[in-house]
């Protein structure tokens, strides 16, 4: 299965970004063979405004099955909801330990936002 | 006339001027609280007649049988309040600047209007003057609308005194955009020098005609009258660092009631601000 996890670089050794709308970039990362490709979010970091909707909409085109990201806003997880996405958080560390802590089940599907959303 | 106070940094005596100012009115004028997220104008002043209407703002509502998924919406939407997500579209009001723009586009009349409360407009009187305020609702983040409901409110016959809101972003602009002559209140420290000169510069880009007023003004301190003069900007009226304007304040009083010499700067601010009004009017 894919994951998309919210990372600061774009390699499996860069560190998770605990910010999934605003997040640097994200790696679809395959949990078998750890195939990985960079997913951009150059746009949303501009966004005064709705970049956890936005980088929902970007994770549901990736066809991930899940997320992984350190927190997620009311409006984001809304939209992974909808998306049929599974949201995880609380993830840390680099981003290939997040994807191997996920498939030894180390990590828990979030059922609902951890954060308030970001008013300016 | 359109006469607006704002500064660039908060804090530095908007309402202060506002109110007095409008105190010392030379003739029936109507004072808009355009400090929506915060409206305290009225604390000063003893209000009649108080009415309150209700305001809101258009947002979109989908009709899911109508609605093809077509995606113009999605597009068109420049704050994501509209979203397609596999087979629905999903909508953020809260995120809608009211546009319209979806409505518009939808081709299959998907969308219909509905509405957000914005918060409340409050219209009083004061002695032959009126006053008129924006009470924005706790957890709404979009003032502009609210701020422009206030100036609809407002009477044509008179002449208008227009309380800002801080700062030099879109609330700030919803308010003065549309005023003959703006003062800029500030303080005499790098902090207010330094939103002032924002505040210049937003002025100068709306191409409204502007006038600084110096609050806490003190002796030997002249970094706001040496800017103004650099800038080539009227000083209109310096307004001491006292003590006894302070407890004034606190006491939610008025200073021209506590010091007569204010008073008579205040009515000679008016006579200022009416000849600029006039040579606005013949220039144009």
């Amino acid at each position: 299965m894919k994951v998309l996890v919210s990372s600061q670089g774009q390699t499996l050794d860069a560190a998770l970004d605990p910010r999934f709308g605003r997040a640097a970039c994200f790696l679809l990362v395959d949990t078998e063979s750890l195939e990985y490709s960079v997913v951009e979010n150059f746009q949303n970091l501009n966004l005064p405004q709705g970049a956890g909707i936005q980088a929902g909409k970007t994770a549901a085109a990736t066809g991930a099955a899940a997320v992984l990201t350190g927190h997620c806003g009311p409006k984001a997880f809304d939209v992974l909801q909808a998306a049929g996405i599974e949201v995880v958080v609380g993830a840390s560390g680099r981003v290939i330990d997040a994807v191997q802590h996920y498939k030894n089940g180390k990590l828990e599907t979030a059922m609902a936002p951890d954060v308030e959303g970001h008013w300016v | 006339m359109k006469i607006a106070i704002a500064s660039g940094k908060g804090g530095t005596g908007k309402t202060t001027l506002a109110v007095n100012l409008a105190a010392s009115a030379p003739m029936p004028i109507c004072l808009l609280d355009c400090d929506v997220e915060e409206p305290n104008a009225h604390l000063f002043i003893q209000t009649e007649r108080i009415q309150r209407y209700p305001e809101g703002v258009f947002v979109p509502v989908i009709d899911t049988d109508r609605c093809t998924l077509c995606g113009k919406c999605e597009t068109i939407c420049r704050f994501s309040a509209l979203v397609i997500i596999g087979k629905r579209l999903l909508a953020y009001p809260e995120m809608c600047h009211a546009c319209l723009g979806c409505m518009r586009i939808c081709p299959e009349e998907a969308i219909s209007p509905g509405e957000r409360i914005l918060g409340d407009v409050v219209s009083a009187t004061f002695g032959t003057h009126q006053l008129i305020w924006g009470e924005m609702r706790v957890g709404e983040a979009m003032s502009p609308p609210l701020i422009e409901a206030v100036q609809r409110m407002a009477p044509d016959d008179r002449s208008l005194l227009l309380d800002a809101p801080p700062g030099t972003s879109c609330p700030m602009i919803a308010a003065i955009r549309d005023c003959d002559f703006v003062v800029l209140v500030t303080e005499p420290t790098p902090f207010g020098l330094h939103d002032l000169s924002l505040a210049v510069e937003t002025a100068r880009h709306l191409k409204i005609p502007c006038g600084i007023v110096v609050n806490r003004a003190e002796k030997g301190n002249t970094q706001i009258q040496d800017y103004a003069s650099r800038e080539k900007i009227p000083l209109l009226l310096e307004i001491p660092f006292k003590r006894s304007y302070a407890e004034s304040y606190s006491r939610g009083e008025k200073l021209i009631d506590t010091d007569p010499a204010l008073k008579k700067a205040f009515t000679g601010l008016w006579e200022i601000i009416l000849k600029r009004g006039q040579e606005i009017r013949r220039a144009s």
